[in-house]
């Protein structure tokens, strides 16, 4: 990952994508979409909205637009993602990582990578969205919560969330989600967990 | 073009003053220990006492009762750790006064630090502001107790500028035989700071807010409070804060504060049409903005502004772009998500929070600037609206 805290150089693609993001979309009553997703929230500072227009035969996406609530990097990285997703097909756009995304990118500093999960978790709802549609809503994924601290409730997506928003070691985890603070049996696998989610969105 | 940066960005920090930087780099050759009894030390000694007469006579202080620190956060710790001594010598055993009352728009290292003592089981109150950011004198009155060891509150606010009534705290603290401490980092060099007529117990200032070097601060302890050092082992400070003085930056300090002392009175007056000038603007050429703090009780150099469907850090990285620096009312660029602890207090959404932005002026900025401000600003907040899910007005 090039540089990792110094982002704001505005240097290479992210700068550019910046400056003049690709593929907003302007015409919102206008525009014909096939899929629509939109996830995030303002209240928590970021939200997402992702169109995108299909090949039928092909299960080709052939066009995206977007619009966004959110940071520099967010912005940025849902503006590559949109030109990364045309010409690709729905399964493989389906399964794009955040790690993908911000490679694109050139690399986003760690504290920087939450951002750009909204970009892929949009795409994600928006291809939903075409599934269920076209009458294909068993290609549709659930993501299924699974409780990890039975005394907190917290879940693995949580804990998850809380890995790329910069929890790092099991204190911080605690921190920002309380899990383990009571019985503390759950503590081994949140650690597994963390290990596990420290490796799919920050190794290179 | 390629125009000169615009800095707009002082209540973060402020660049040396001229002529701090021509005395410091003077004083740069001066390397003795205060301490030492010999000449090399003796010189530096004698610097060292001459800005301490300057930093206490500018805030109408003495000079054996300024301690120096090396940060404006090192004061407020100090301040707050004293209470919680639990050594047997300590001269602050004050039988059952420990608790502390606070605000909920602290900066962070009062507020982290009072959270710690909490942990630590001493009983903290975080009073509530109102929406300009006033903190609620009631609150305090119905809360401080003969249990209250001491009253922290900001002079200023780094974010919104609100300044608070410190005198009728400190008038409230002492009614109940607590003590008064302000937190006036933002305060001292904008606006007129005596310690006399705010009757505080203890004062935090730092160097570089007002065109000092960085890594020094400076704590006011009336002559007579109980006082507990948080860094011990040396004489240093009267046996008060203990570690070799930093020569460098206690005379860039007494220096700064001797300019300020020329210069804040005009400079307030500059900075105030600057800003209205500029609210002004920003009222006029965009839509749906909302200004934060109190309208007339406020710093002069600090404006802190929300724009519906706009993010913080987004606006601060096109008006980067741009050439002008400001920053966010939130924390988002430091690795958090969660927008200002200061702004959610004044009673704002989170929603709105996350789109505000400070501008701070100071001493360097221009008309021309503000005007160049004034012009690019509209431009940034209709391009992020545009592609904004949460701002659909403009069409």
């Amino acid at each position: 990952m090039a540089r990792k805290d110094d982002i704001w150089v505005y240097s290479g693609k992210l700068k550019e994508h910046f400056m003049n993001p690709k593929n907003v979309l302007t015409d919102e009553k206008g525009y014909e979409y096939d899929g629509k997703g939109i996830v995030g929230n303002i209240k928590c500072g970021d939200q997402m909205l992702m169109l995108i227009k299909v090949d039928k035969k092909k299960n080709i996406i052939i066009d995206c637009k977007w619009k966004t609530y959110g940071c520099a990097s967010a912005i940025a990285s849902t503006s590559i993602l949109s030109e990364m997703v045309k010409g690709m097909m729905l399964d493989k756009a389906y399964h794009l990582s955040p790690k993908e995304i911000a490679k694109e990118l050139g690399g986003l500093p760690e504290h920087k990578i939450h951002c750009s999960v909204l970009g892929d978790k949009a795409l994600r709802a928006a291809i939903d969205d075409y599934y269920a549609r076209n009458g294909m809503e068993y290609k549709i994924k659930k993501e299924k919560a699974s409780i990890v601290c039975q005394c907190m409730n917290v879940t693995d997506q949580e804990i998850e969330h809380a890995v790329l928003e910069g929890a790092k070691t099991i204190y911080e985890l605690q921190e920002r989600t309380k899990l383990g603070t009571v019985c503390g049996q759950c503590k081994p696998q949140a650690e597994k967990l963390l290990k596990e989610y420290m490796a799919k969105h920050f190794s290179s | 073009m390629r125009r000169k940066r615009i800095y707009m960005d002082h209540n973060a920090t402020t660049p040396l003053h001229p002529e701090v930087k021509k005395v410091m780099e003077k004083t740069m050759s001066v390397f003795g220990n205060p301490s030492s009894l010999h000449a090399f030390g003796r010189s530096a000694r004698r610097l060292v006492e001459e800005a301490r007469k300057n930093v206490a006579s500018f805030i109408g202080a003495e000079a054996d009762e300024i301690i120096f620190t090396g940060s404006g956060s090192e004061a407020n710790n100090t301040v707050l750790s004293i209470l919680t001594c639990s050594s047997r010598e300590c001269s602050l055993k004050r039988g059952n006064r420990s608790d502390v009352i606070t605000s909920q728009i602290e900066h962070p290292c009062i507020l982290e630090t009072s959270k710690c003592l909490e942990e630590r089981g001493v009983n903290v109150h975080f009073l509530a502001a109102d929406c300009l950011g006033k903190v609620n004198i009631e609150e305090l009155k119905g809360t401080i107790s003969e249990k209250t060891g001491i009253v922290s509150i900001m002079m200023a606010n780094n974010e919104i500028g609100t300044i608070q009534g410190i005198r009728e705290i400190a008038d409230i603290a002492h009614h109940y035989g607590a003590l008064c401490h302000t937190d006036a980092v933002q305060a001292v060099g904008k606006i007129p700071v005596d310690v006399n007529e705010l009757k505080v117990d203890f004062l935090t200032l730092s160097g570089h807010k007002i065109y000092g070097p960085k890594g020094i601060g400076a704590l006011y302890v009336r002559k007579g409070t109980p006082f507990c050092p948080l860094i011990r082992g040396g004489h240093q400070e009267m046996g008060r804060r203990a570690g070799t003085e930093n020569t460098l930056g206690i005379v860039g300090l007494g220096k700064a504060v001797q300019m300020r002392a020329k210069e804040m009175g005009k400079e307030e007056k500059r900075l105030r049409k600057f800003k209205e000038f500029l609210k002004k603007e920003i009222e006029e050429k965009i839509p749906d903005v909302r200004f934060n703090g109190h309208p007339s009780e406020s710093l002069a150099s600090t404006l802190n502004v929300s724009f519906d469907g706009a993010e913080g850090e987004t606006i601060l990285l096109y008006l980067d772009l741009k050439g002008i620096a400001v920053s966010t009312g939130s924390a988002c660029a430091s690795g958090s998500l969660d927008p200002s602890h200061v702004l959610l207090a004044t009673g704002m959404p989170a929603e709105r929070a996350h789109g505000s932005i400070r501008i701070s002026l100071g001493r360097e900025n221009s008309m021309e600037e503000i005007e160049y401000t004034a012009e690019v600003l509209p431009q940034v907040i209709k391009k992020i609206r545009q592609m904004s899910t949460a701002y659909a007005k403009e069409k």
